[in-house]
């Protein structure tokens, strides 16, 4: 049994209400933090080796540390709910189940950075969840944590959920202080970057929920306690969402010491693969990062063990490695088409893309349709090269990172799984009635031994 | 602030001084020739153009003399500032012209190949690029998008197909009008151009769209399929104008008046007047003084030797310098030839530009010589 | 005649507070929610107009706006919209099934609303529920781990509310 310091509380009854969140310890680190200097707070987030946990993984206390502070400008602090990476959803989970734990996070962010106007920019098909949110508000105001004069510190603030409309983008933090503006979700040409020039033009950081909630953790424990949890640069407890065909798809807190073997085949976790079928292939950190082959999921390339983490996820590089991304955790059995998943992936990222830039408007368009030709047997051997040379193109050359999004999920699955394209465009007919099936895709590297 | 600290920066080799502030496109752009970085939706008299291209994405090998560290990723140099000490490689770069050869086709994915029957043709900044940075063939086997077509009133012909998205035109009413009444329509590869409800435009500046359009998206209805426009011969002229300043130049065959615009630089854009302002031109002196008396012609317009336009020939050509040579260690530009090497026809004596009226063989026979 | 009831307009007032003085812009995209949900379930220019004035900001800025984000409908749409999710991890688990499912019941293809006005299917990427998926968003709520049954019973259950509305 692991730690658990996000969802620990999360089954208690009633602990969606502000009394039983209260009576089990909740807003102490409020109380905590208050009392300290903003910058001692930013400080202790440092210390705690807190990485954002929205997907890039940029150090959280670092990010505070950026903030622009000129006279008289007021700063804001924006609450990234806009979860939208195909599998993820522990954001949602969280906010759900326990909203209070991320108002209780907001405020002492909001403290730590000057914010007196803290906004939750949530995605505008978890409508229920606004309800939710702005419930656990009101009820933190009346108890006097929120608003005018917060503890007698002369500290105000207030939050705010707003609501997006259906955009992918909006999770890019420049593409969300836009649309906060009433804007379309263009990202912004960076610099300036918003820990400068944000929302109005007025400093801004921009943090996902997850991070904001672990805020109250490093708080009542101490930055150094939460390093300690956890290991390398890799602290603390990482919010996993796992899906696909496993037998218990679901949120799940780890504290990024377990394996990937025991993530996916443990009973506390997700409890195997679903109708007693073998996996396939695994997306470890959201649809963006690139999925793996069986064979190197459990094992790197240097036959080392894997584990759940920023490091071990990401051993050996996009070669043989993957990313912890947002924690999306999807998993594919033998019986799924990689072919077919990718193209779901492309025409995901088509839709998502807002347009400006020339290289993700058109490619993922382009990536897309050749995808759909191959996968409904219609694809040719050249397109496969073609493929990787259109998403080479992309990636790297956009204004923000989705078209780097688009690109990987692609080179990967052509990178690990080349001979499925190829079956595909040599078997048009067959390739329609069935699928390529497990392969070679579960067998054991050989690792060379050096002398 | 009377001394300045200049930064140095170094492109292709070459290295200028700059004030702190200026784009690695503005720099590139003093230096001139092929050093300069293409740009499709960088307008340097729009604020906040540029980025969305990706055309002038160029390396940047040394941040500066403080952090020597390179960018990890190639930047769009119309937005990106210099650094003093920096140093950028833009054709001397493989990866850029790999990339940029990348963007051409993303930019040509789904333009339509109507080149014959586009008035912008002959003054298309996407022919051009498409020309010098591109790769001849596509390998796009879909059909291309289309869109529903949208009237935007008398005076302006929108072609949605033929627009790359640069929003220069977004900006232009933005900052030209007081009320835009057109902007960027839904998201992805069906964002479009348009006004939502069928509108006119009707500003008194908003012919300046078809201006700064950098494709034939955006052309003159009152000079549509009226001419081609290496056909006519562009002239400065200026007019007593109650709106703008009246500084334009007209594009004329004989003594017919069939175009007006705004007069333009070597990159394409409105050039400034004396008051240092750029000289955009009100839809009055553009589409209604189509008469060669309502205008003081000035002279002929300086035009680009590159440009199809010049092969009206003109007294006053002026060449640019060429830095290919220079940066590319002692390669030949790939685009001109000298007709002198390849033909014993033409004599080289004879200075094409200083005979009356079109040449003709009585012009090269030397035997029939006084 | 588009107008919001005087409590809408309190709480599109309340909006507006939420930004500083000026910044009224910034109400346009939950402004435009409680259009949609007060105005028929979709958007018609005339609506927009309406918002735009409200907000003191240009029709075009509202336009460019509604034609973003995929929540909003800018055609008229069924009672009851169906928004199935069919990307990646909703696929591997069926949601491809339910597409068809659908259709053999109501005979609307994704885009298409029932003759009766009642039913409108629409394909949508990822929602955010892909550990209990097949899903799909009815109106503010979703429905999750999708079965052929399950589908039954929410038509019924829609069925039934339209008659009893009536």
């Amino acid at each position: 049994m692991g730690v658990k310091l996000l969802l620990e509380k999360a089954h208690v009854p009633g602990i969606r209400g502000y009394d039983v969140y209260r009576s089990e310890g909740g807003y102490r680190s409020v109380e905590k933090a208050l009392k300290m200097a903003p910058a001692d707070i930013v400080e202790e987030v440092k210390k705690s080796g807190l990485r954002g946990r929205g997907g890039a993984g940029f150090p959280a206390g670092m990010k505070w540390s950026f903030i622009a502070k000129p006279e008289g400008v007021p700063r804001h602090l924006v609450c990234n709910a806009d979860e939208s990476e195909p599998g993820t959803f522990k954001d949602r989970y969280l906010m759900e189940n326990i909203p209070h734990l991320l108002i209780e996070g907001l405020i002492v962010a909001s403290f730590a950075l000057g914010s007196n106007a803290t906004y939750i920019y949530i995605r505008g098909e978890y409508a229920w969840i606004v309800d939710i949110l702005e419930q656990a508000i009101n009820e933190a105001k009346q108890n006097g944590w929120l608003g005018k004069n917060i503890l007698d510190t002369g500290f105000d603030c207030e939050i705010y959920v707003q609501r997006g409309a259906g955009a992918y983008i909006c999770g890019e933090e420049t593409a969300l202080i836009e649309s906060l503006e009433g804007k379309r979700g263009n990202p912004r040409i960076k610099p300036p970057f918003p820990a400068v020039k944000g929302v109005w033009d007025r400093p801004t950081v921009v943090n996902n929920v997850e991070t904001l909630a672990a805020v109250v953790p490093v708080i009542n424990m101490g930055g150094e306690e939460y390093a300690k949890i956890g290991v390398g640069r890799s602290t603390g407890t990482k919010l996993i969402s796992a899906c696909g065909n496993i037998n218990k798809p679901g949120v799940y807190e780890i504290d990024m010491t377990i394996s990937v073997e025991e993530f996916i085949y443990s009973e506390e976790f997700c409890g195997g693969i679903a109708n007693g079928k073998r996996i396939k292939a695994c997306i470890p950190g959201g649809s963006s990062v690139p999925i793996l082959p069986a064979n190197l999921l459990f094992k790197t390339a240097k036959g080392e063990t894997r584990y759940m983490n920023y490091e071990s996820l990401s051993d050996g590089g996009f070669a043989t490695g993957s990313m912890m991304g947002s924690g999306g955790f999807i998993v594919l059995d033998e019986d799924q088409c990689i072919v077919k998943h990718t193209y779901t992936l492309a025409r995901f990222y088509r839709h998502e893309s807002c347009g400006q830039c020339s290289p993700c408007r058109e490619g993922t368009g382009w990536m897309e349709k050749i995808l759909k030709s191959i996968e409904t047997g219609k694809g040719k051997m050249s397109d496969i090269d073609l493929l990787w040379d259109i998403q080479r193109k992309i990636e790297g050359n956009t204004i923000c990172p989705l078209g780097d999004a688009a690109a990987w999920p692609v080179a990967a699955a052509i990178r690990h799984f080349r001979d499925e394209f190829e079956w595909h465009v040599n078997n048009p007919i067959e390739c329609l009635n069935r699928n390529f099936g497990l392969a070679h895709y579960a067998d054991e590297i050989h690792v060379p031994v050096t002398a | 602030m009377s001394e300045q600290q200049l930064f140095k920066v170094t492109i292709d080799n070459i290295t200028i001084e700059v004030a702190p502030g200026t784009s690695i496109l503005q720099a590139a752009r003093s230096i001139g020739g092929d050093v300069a970085p293409p740009a499709m939706c960088f307008y340097s008299k729009l604020q906040g153009s540029g980025g969305k291209c990706r055309t002038c994405l160029v390396e940047v090998s040394k941040g500066s003399e403080k952090d020597p560290r390179p960018m990890p990723k190639l930047v769009a140099s119309c937005r990106t500032t210099v650094m003093d000490g920096m140093e950028v490689k833009n054709i001397t770069s493989p990866k850029v012209v790999d990339a940029r050869a990348g963007v051409v086709e993303f930019l040509l994915l789904n333009h339509p190949l109507d080149c014959p029957i586009c008035d912008q043709a002959g003054e298309c900044h996407l022919q051009d690029l498409g020309y010098e940075h591109g790769k001849a063939g596509t390998r796009y086997e879909f059909q291309r998008r289309t869109f529903k077509k949208h009237d935007l009133g008398p005076y302006i012909q929108l072609h949605m197909t033929r627009c790359i998205l640069c929003y220069r035109c977004v900006f232009t009413a933005d900052q030209l009008t007081n009320s835009r009444e057109h902007g960027v329509l839904s998201r992805g590869d069906h964002s479009e151009i348009a006004t939502y409800i069928e509108k006119s435009l009707d500003n008194d500046f908003i012919g300046n769209v078809i201006d700064v359009c950098p494709v034939g998206a955006l052309t003159d209805k009152t000079f549509r399929f009226k001419n081609r426009v290496w056909f006519t011969k562009p002239v400065d002229a200026h007019r007593d104008c109650p709106t703008c300043s009246g500084k334009a130049q007209l594009w004329m065959r004989g003594d017919e008046v069939f175009r007006v615009t705004a007069r333009k630089d070597e990159w394409g854009e409105v050039k400034d007047t004396a008051d240092g302002k750029p000289g955009w031109i009100c839809n009055e002196c553009r589409f209604e003084k189509k008469a060669a008396n309502d205008w003081v012609i000035e002279g002929p317009s300086v035009i680009n030797r590159h440009s199809v336009i010049a092969q009206g020939h003109y007294l006053g050509l002026k060449k640019p310098e060429e830095t290919i040579v220079k940066v590319m260690s002692g390669q030949q530009p790939r685009f001109f030839m000298d007709i002198h090497d390849v033909s014993g026809v033409n004599k080289p004596n004879i200075e094409l530009s200083l005979i009356n009226g079109p040449a003709t063989s009585d012009v090269f026979n030397e035997t029939k010589k006084d | 005649m588009v107008k919001f009831s005087d409590d809408k307009l309190a709480k599109v007032q309340e909006i507006v507070q939420r930004y500083p003085e000026g910044k009224q812009k910034s109400a346009l995209i939950p402004v435009l929610h409680l259009a949609q949900e007060n105005f028929g379930g979709w958007l018609s220019a005339e609506t927009m107009d309406y918002v735009a004035e409200l907000l003191q900001i240009s029709s075009i800025e509202v336009y460019e706006v509604a034609t973003f984000y995929s929540m909003y409908n800018l055609q008229p749409v069924g009672k009851y919209l169906f928004e199935v999710c069919h990307t990646g991890p909703c696929m591997l688990r069926g949601s491809d099934d339910i597409v068809t499912y659908i259709y053999e019941k109501l005979g609307i293809k994704s885009g298409e609303t029932t003759a009766d006005g009642m039913f409108t299917l629409k394909t949508v990427e990822c929602l955010g529920a892909c550990g209990y998926a097949p899903m799909m968003q009815l109106g503010k709520y979703y429905k999750e781990h999708l079965t052929k049954e399950r589908v039954d019973s929410i038509i019924e259950e829609c069925k039934k509310n339209a008659a009893s509305n009536n």
